[in-house]
């Protein structure tokens, strides 16, 4: 079953199948269908964390320093602890401003700086290519030690083997092609791969049922459980000291430099920073990751330590090196099934960190050095290229190619001296060198280019000088004695012993001294000098990203530009099918048709270079779109001015938003009011002018009358006497007027004086006919009355309501037929109070007019005769008398037939109020 | 001949006043109480002036001087308007709408006297 | 709002509680040839420590999911 063709093919197979699930995850995500939108999957993908170093280097790690291969998963345990503050930080962050690695990240924050991003890059890529080697190392020993199956024969490799020969050369190959068909099939102006991330999780999956499986055949198959093996312990002395101590060698110096380091890792690491940050589909699926992730650290670490005791024990004195026990033990009891799928979890672990990093890598190769060189030196060239996206692609490729490459030469050169946690160890503290400026530009405005340029260079410096070096003089490729005796022979230069410093190890030495020179140059330097306005600006935007939710920068650019310009230089970067595709997708999203302005706005321009940053890295986006558009520059008064403009406005956005929802209610209301308003408006209008009209006639026929009297004293004496008396009733009716017209404006304006008291109606409306009798008597009209005895009591004004009555009386008689006139006043007791009628027999009123009689100077009548004599103000007043006391007033009539007007009264009630208030 | 005048108005005590007012000076006085009262007569009698009171029952002195300015065997009969309501929005709808002068009242009766004079020697 | 920078205090205690559990003194008190049901106490220490710490993370995020 293990013989070399199956074991290749089984290889392939399962690489082919991670090429399907890939394949299937991008073609879902063009759809817009999501597999990986799940913080599982998210969980999962994170834990490429897990290469071979967990999977086969851990056990060789534990079998020498017992537990001190844990600190390496407890760091990124408590690092995702704090993830829900600064990786979502960085994803908000990187989202807003697309950035697509982590030198991309630190070039952006310091004012998008080509040197800046291409030092990073360079610090990454040979910081990283110790790791790649690892893995090499890893599966190339695998796949030797599997082709001597039966036999466990330690794989054996001499400095002067030919590369042809060498099978980790072939691997190195197979995972740059694999890579390359995985990563690079096309280019994404987001840099994101769904399907890599599905293919990762799916890796991640395999490599922990694996190694699950390995440890509990271990534990149980091998032995008889935990306390079986621990037993097995008591035998051998240096096995137990391994296991009840923190191992002497690194102490608790060393466990705690590993926590920290691998905790920077977790977050910095290229394959860390892309699946952790930028395929990120979700934010909110960081909550799960916080605890899963860690939890799949723990579960795959739980069977480290029985499978490197089991192995100490099983293989003791047989020379077998304990980075190879999770394989070597299952091929010693002949389990060709679990060694086939330790193999392919090998494989998983090997190929997932391969694949992640090297795309990472290369996409930072080519957006921050690659790119950048090529505009400074070949910007014609470029210039005349109408499609840049294969040159794009053919630089990303490359440079995989490259970077295996050069994997496998340090493996070469350096990979037999170390174990394979030693090696990991010396990347982990390479990409920890970037904490500085990467967490420092996250939470400290003053951070600047320079200070970010100094401190990355003193530490990468130091690590170079106090690990990497080092890592070669102990293969034999460096002069040894630089080691024991320092540079020129220079005691205090020895570079793990730099300045004298002694007692710890190499790992927490280095990364003293590195981290003392890198954060040393970046606070100093940044202090030397202001912040600059590209500095400013970007410090700004990342500082502030948690108080920017799903924001955009602040548009810190003036300048013109065309739109065909501008979409043609995408074009050339990302082909000219997808930047129209995007910018209609643009036009369509902002409202506007995308040919109607040539003219650029800030909001396009900032589009078009947000698209470019995800192809060719952020500064140099900003190179091209410069060079299309004419940029004025911005003062540093100014660009504060508009952030400090677009900060205060986000801030204050969701409030403002709030605030222009109760505005559109207020304005609704605001509307109706005033049309109220002005209905009123108009209505007083009327009224005041009604109020004049009535006031100047009676006073123009007086002023007439006296003038006639005044100019002609020969006047007739019956002359004279007639308009003397129609003077006189004029005069009257204008104070009549007057009283009723500020009695109204009382009663409406709240201010009358209501004298409320218990009263029998009954007496008040005997007394208000024998008021208005003399009236009838003259009319030679007749009234019948129907007033029963002892109702309720009613609460009331009594003057008020002989008022009403009065009123009701003498409109009653006033229409009536002189002579033949009937009037009834009735009173009579209904369920909840008093109502009195008074019926006549005139002329009656229009159903039409019939509600107009209770309106300001409306006086309806027969006028064909006469108008009526009155103000027109009697039924308004009374009606509002009547319901002053909770009752109503109305009029019934069938014209022909006369009127009846009627009004009703509450009872008055048991505990009669102190004051009564008004009722309407 | 004397001149023929229409006094339109549904004030009673106005009307009173006026009539007795322009009788004494000579003129030939009709009443009327209402707007339609008021532009039947004007067609009966063609007066050489109308008085009308914008505030009338039935129809208002506006309708009735658009109705009387709408009909071309009436152009000669002058129209002075009188009405309680002085605003200017109402002088001018009045003369816009063809009426020859506009009293506001109360009103003097020398100068009423003097805007009936005038209108009728023009 | 409130539950959610409860949530972050939470994993902020959790950061300082694993700090704490997983680094000197708190190693040495437990760093002594003692085993439990055969297991040295170092080993069982860690694991139960970092479950602990897992625990509390998923605690606080999961918590106000429900």
């Amino acid at each position: 079953m293990l013989e070399p063709p199956v074991v290749i093919a089984v290889a392939l197979l399962y690489l082919g199948l991670l090429f399907a699930v890939a394949w299937w995850g991008d073609k879902r995500a063009d759809q817009g269908r999501s597999i990986i939108a799940s913080p599982t999957i998210y969980a999962l993908s994170m834990a490429v964390y897990c290469t071979t170093w967990t999977f086969y280097g851990s056990v060789g790690r534990a079998a020498v320093s017992g537990i001190g291969f844990l600190p390496v998963y407890l760091g990124p345990t408590l690092v995702m602890a704090l993830g829900w503050i600064v990786l979502l930080k960085m994803i908000r962050i990187v989202k807003a401003n697309r950035i697509t690695s982590i030198a991309d990240f630190i070039s952006s924050r310091y004012g998008k700086s080509h040197g800046l991003g291409g030092l990073v890059t360079i610090i990454a890529v040979v910081g990283i290519i110790p790791y790649i080697s690892l893995q090499l190392k890893a599966v190339s020993n695998t796949v030797s030690l599997l082709l001597s199956y039966p036999e466990i024969v330690m794989p054996h490799r001499s400095a002067t083997m030919s590369v042809g020969a060498d099978i980790s050369f072939y691997i190195a190959l197979i995972l740059a092609a694999f890579t390359i068909v995985f990563g690079t099939r096309h280019l994404d102006a987001t840099e994101r791969h769904e399907g890599m991330v599905a293919a990762i999780a799916l890796e991640s999956v395999v490599k922990l049922v694996a190694f699950m499986a390995v440890g509990v055949f271990v534990t149980y198959g091998i032995y008889n459980g935990f306390g079986d093996i621990f037993d097995h312990v008591e035998a051998h002395d240096e096995l137990r000291r391994l296991l009840t101590a923190i191992p002497s060698g690194a102490g608790y110096t060393g466990w705690f430099s590993l926590i920290v380091l691998s905790g920077l890792a977790i977050l910095f690491l290229p394959r860390q920073f892309q699946v952790a940050v930028v395929e990120n589909v979700n934010e909110a699926h960081l909550k799960r990751a916080a605890w899963m992730f860690p939890l799949y650290l723990l579960l795959i670490n739980v069977f480290v330590l029985p499978i490197a005791v089991g192995g100490q024990l099983h293989f003791a004195g047989q020379g077998v090196d304990a980075d190879t026990f999770v394989l070597t033990l299952p091929m010693s009891q002949r389990q060709e099934g679990l060694t086939l799928l330790v193999f392919i979890g090998g494989l998983s672990s090997a190929t997932g960190m391969v694949i992640v990093e090297t795309i990472a890598l290369s996409t930072m190769v080519c957006n921050d050095l690659v790119m950048p060189m090529l505009l400074r030196h070949k910007r014609a060239a470029l210039a005349e290229s109408k499609d840049l996206s294969g040159l794009l692609l053919g630089i990303r490729r490359g440079a995989i190619v490259v970077i295996l490459l050069l994997g496998y030469l340090y493996f070469r050169l350096a990979g037999e001296a170390y174990a394979l946690v030693a090696i990991g160890l010396i990347s982990f503290s390479a990409v920890a060198q970037f904490a500085p400026a990467l967490i420092g530009g996250m939470y400290w405005r003053g951070g600047t280019r320079g200070g970010a340029l100094a401190g990355l260079s003193a530490g990468f410096a130091v690590w170079a000088y106090t690990l990497l070096l080092p890592s070669f003089a102990k293969s034999g490729w460096l002069p040894g004695d630089f080691l024991a005796q320092g540079f020129f022979g220079v005691d205090l230069l020895r570079p793990q012993q730099l300045f004298g410093l002694t007692g710890i190890d190499e790992i927490s030495h280095c990364l003293f001294w590195s981290f003392l020179a890198n954060i040393g140059a970046y606070v100093g330097v940044s202090l030397l000098r202001p912040p600059m306005v590209a500095e400013a600006t970007q410090a700004t935007l990342f500082v502030d990203a948690l108080s920017d939710p799903g924001q955009g920068g602040a548009i810190l650019w003036r300048g013109r530009a065309q739109v065909s310009d501008l979409q043609e230089l995408v074009g050339r970067f990302l082909g000219p099918t997808r930047a129209q595709a995007a910018f209609a997708a643009f036009a369509r999203r902002h409202g506007r048709d995308g040919n109607s302005t040539p003219e650029a706005d800030a909001k396009l321009v900032q589009f078009a270079e947000s698209l470019l940053a995800g192809a060719i890295g952020s500064a140099s986006a900003r190179v091209m779109v410069a060079s299309v558009a004419k940029e004025e520059p911005l003062s540093i008064e100014e660009v504060m001015h508009i952030l400090d403009e677009a900060s205060q406005l986000r801030t204050y956005s969701r409030e403002l938003e709030r605030k222009s929802r109760e505005l559109t209610a207020a304005t609704l209301e605001l509307q109706e009011a005033n049309e109220r308003l002005q209905e009123l408006d108009r209505v007083k209008d009327d009224i005041m002018s009604s109020v004049t009209h009535e006031l100047r006639t009676p006073l123009t026929s007086i002023r007439a009358f006296s003038e006639l009297l005044r100019d002609d004293p020969k006047m007739h004496l019956a002359d004279r006497e007639r308009f003397l008396g129609l003077i006189v009733s004029e005069a009257e009716r204008l104070t009549r007027l007057i009283n009723q017209t500020l009695d109204l404006a009382k009663i409406e304006s709240g201010r009358a004086d209501w004298n409320g008291c218990e009263l029998d109606l009954k007496e008040v409306v005997e007394q208000s006919i024998a008021a208005t009798s003399q009236l009838v008597r003259e009319k030679e009209a007749h009234v019948e009355v129907d007033l029963p005895d002892n109702l309720p009591l009613i609460l009331a004004d009594r003057d008020r309501l002989i008022q009403v009555m009065l009123n009701l009386l003498s409109n009653a008689v006033k229409f009536l037929t002189p002579g033949s006139g009937r009037i009834r006043v009735t009173l009579s007791r209904r369920d909840d109070g008093l109502e009195v009628s008074v019926a006549d027999n005139g002329p009656g009123i229009r159903p039409e007019d019939q509600q107009l009689v209770f309106e300001k100077f409306r006086q309806v009548g027969d006028t064909m005769t006469a108008k009526p004599s009155g103000t027109g103000l009697g039924l308004p007043i009374s009606r509002r008398i009547v319901e002053h006391f909770g009752g109503q007033l109305w009029v019934e009539s069938v014209p022909g037939e006369g009127a009846t007007f009627r009004f009703t009264l509450p009872f008055a009630p048991a505990q009669p109020p102190a004051d009564a208030s008004p009722a309407a | 001949m004397s001149k023929k005048i229409l006094i339109a108005d549904d004030e009673q005590n106005i009307v009173i006043s006026i009539e007795f007012l322009l009788r004494r000076e000579g003129f030939e006085v009709l009443v009327a109480g209402d707007g339609e009262e008021a532009l039947a007569r004007v067609r009966a009698e063609k007066p050489d002036l109308v008085l009308l009171d914008v505030m009338m029952p039935k129809m208002n002195g506006f309708d009735v001087c658009q109705a009387l300015r709408a009909d071309p065997e009436l152009s000669a009969t002058r129209i002075l308007m009188l009405t309680a309501k002085g605003r200017d929005t109402e002088v001018s709808k009045g003369l816009g709408l063809g009426a020859d002068g506009y009293m506001t009242k109360p009103f003097s009766t020398k100068e009423l006297l003097a805007e009936v004079r005038k209108l009728l020697e023009t | 709002m409130q539950r959610r920078i409860l949530a972050g205090d939470r994993l902020i205690a959790a950061f300082l509680a694993g700090c704490v559990l997983f680094n000197y003194p708190l190693l040495a008190v437990f760093d002594r040839p003692t085993e439990v049901f055969n297991i040295p106490l170092l080993y069982v220490y860690i694991f139960i420590a970092w479950a602990f710490v897992i625990a509390l993370m998923a605690w606080a995020v999961e918590r106000r999911l429900k």
